[in-house]
């Protein structure tokens, strides 16, 4: 399968990275090879095989319906990077 | 050096603190430094914690690893103290809380010692992709020591701890253990809770222990297993006795897969290992059968597929604002996002949320999502068709011995086929060990692989024991 630069800016886009220049050239490569690859699977026929979803065969494994508080505004804000006393800061969105 | 807990046992017996046990692990951690095995010491918490210990152990009120000095994996939570991942994007992120399996250690009386170097977010079979530099194999240091989890193998082969958590996602634990000549365990899926596990791929995610002998390895996993209110997967029984106790009287069905010992690239030594541990088994009285198992060239694809999947998704929290890595480049929100994380994340983490975005995105799905999930449970059931006819296969963990440090950078997929004996478990969801049982030529160790049924871990652990006794 060839995989294009409008490709690379799709999923790049859908992932929030970037690839530029010469790292762009390189994710290009990398996935097609990794796609061509990965193409093995249709070799295996599958007709009337349910995906298999689930690992392990415990159903409905619920806690109580109780409200607790795991993490405090303060521990929440404690690893992020910008932030003021009370809330996650990011940088200006709309400009004056 | 403390070869085992045993050992650890016998000093304290003979009037040994865990404080000078501690103490010396921590010394031999500075001895050992160029293997840049530890991201990061935790001299202070670990003193104290043995301190305490020491106390219990005087009043009589200590827990069942008094004595035992762990590593934990870069990739597990541990509060108040950093994890990272090796990776830039969590660079000085501060724990808020334990880890389940972590916290159970601890409160049967573990030190915990620091955090181990590993592949950026679990991803490597070599520890290069690591964001902090690579991890020297003690064995013969121009090579590398397996991944992802290569500084927890390194810890335990270098006596640097007792014994060290990894995670195990497609062979992370038994590859490095095969690597360095230690025993590792990845318990069955479902056994131990993986909360404050740094997610990589949450259907095949396992955490299991390094260590040099059997029982150590069953004691921690015994320790870590049964159900937590905070991972669901679990099986919701309580945890069982895994320490080993083979009866000697009982005759074994055991299978080793044709297709894995005839594939090509398997070195000759490791195969003329595997027949001769066959033989032994037989001269024992066991029956070793050998099974078809024809989907070895596929496993690698459906595990590229599954996990790159679940990665994108669960790699979507890395953003910039709420904690970790903030570029200070980016204008507005969704160029915050972007920039962070092309900065933050390393070479291998993007390839693969990459590839992951593709094989979920519209007009892809199908062909290759659904897909590996379908031929996920053909393997299963090829699996399970063996043991339910067998009580254990057995097979390389590797195809070779470990290779040199930048081998195998250039081709990402060389690369992935390091984990084409080990991936069947993670997609099974077997148990599976990887046992120090060869000596290559070449000087370096490898490790013979023995896997079992669903949550037979007592059994799995009595007949790697048996194994470990009888075919050295």
């Amino acid at each position: 399968m060839k995989i294009t630069d409008e490709t690379i800016d799709h999923l790049s886009h859908l992932a929030r990275l970037e690839f530029n220049g010469d790292q762009k050239e390189r994710i290009k490569t990398d996935l097609t090879k990794i796609i061509d690859f990965v193409d093995q699977l249709s070799s295996v026929n599958t007709d009337g095989v349910e995906p298999l979803i689930f690992m392990t065969e415990t159903e409905n494994v619920l806690r109580d319906d109780v409200d607790v508080v795991t993490i405090s505004q303060t521990e929440a804000l404690k690893n992020a990077p910008v932030h003021d006393t009370d809330y996650f800061k990011i940088p200006t969105v709309l400009k004056k | 050096m403390y070869h085992s807990f045993d050992e650890i046992k016998a000093a304290l017996d003979h009037g040994t603190s865990v404080e000078s046990i501690t103490k010396h692990y921590l010394k031999r951690i500075d001895e050992k430094k160029h293997l840049n095995a530890f991201l990061e010491v935790f001299a202070d918490s670990a003193l104290a914690q043995a301190k305490r210990v020491d106390e219990k152990l005087k009043n009589n009120t200590a827990g069942r690893l008094a004595g035992v000095v762990i590593g934990l994996k870069d990739n597990l939570a541990y509060k108040d103290h950093k994890v990272s991942a090796s990776s830039k994007i969590l660079e000085g992120f501060v724990s808020l809380y334990t880890a389940t399996a972590v916290e159970r250690l601890i409160a049967e009386d573990a030190v915990i010692i620091g955090r181990l170097n590993c592949d950026e977010f679990a991803m490597g079979s070599s520890n290069e992709n690591s964001a902090f530099g690579n991890v020297l194999n003690p064995h013969n240091e121009k090579m590398v020591p397996g991944g992802s989890s290569g500084g927890s193998a390194v810890a335990v082969a270098a006596g640097l701890c007792t014994a060290s958590l990894g995670t195990d996602t497609g062979g992370s634990i038994r590859q490095p253990a095969s690597f360095t000549g230690t025993i590792g365990f990845k318990p069955t899926y479902g056994r131990v809770s993986r909360y404050g596990l740094l997610a990589y791929a949450s259907s095949f995610d396992q955490i299991g222990p390094f260590a040099n002998t059997v029982k150590d390895v069953a004691l921690l996993t015994e320790i870590m297993a049964g159900k937590d209110e905070f991972d669901s997967t679990l099986l919701q029984e309580d945890s069982k006795n895994f320490l080993p106790a083979f009866d000697t009287t009982r005759k074994l069905k055991i299978a080793y897969i044709k297709d894995c010992i005839e594939s090509e690239g398997i070195d000759p030594e490791i195969r003329s290992r595997i027949f001769e541990i066959i033989e032994k088994l037989r001269s024992l009285g066991h029956t070793v059968n050998a099974v078809d198992f024809p989907y070895l060239n596929q496993m690698i694809p459906t595990y590229y597929v599954l996990t790159t999947a679940e990665a994108s998704s669960n790699y979507a929290r890395y953003d910039g604002v709420h904690y970790g890595y903030h570029s200070s480049n980016a204008e507005g929100v969704e160029d915050t996002y972007k920039k962070s994380r092309s900065e933050g994340f390393g070479e291998e983490v993007k390839r693969r949320i990459m590839l992951g975005t593709f094989v979920l995105s519209h007009g892809y799905y199908d062909a290759y999502y659904t897909k590996g999930q379908k031929v996920r449970r053909v393997i299963q059931n090829k699996t399970k068709e063996i043991l339910t006819n067998h009580d254990f296969i057995i097979l390389p963990t590797t195809p070779t011995t470990a290779f040199e440090i930048g081998a195998n950078v250039a081709d990402p997929i060389t690369m992935y086929l390091q984990d084409i004996f080990t991936v069947q478990a993670n997609l099974s969801g077997n148990p599976a060990i990887s046992l120090p049982l060869g000596n290559h030529s070449n000087g370096l160790p490898f490790g013979i692989q023995a896997m079992g049924k669903h949550f037979d871990e007592a059994g799995l652990l009595s007949f790697s024991d048996y194994l470990m006794s009888n075919c050295k």
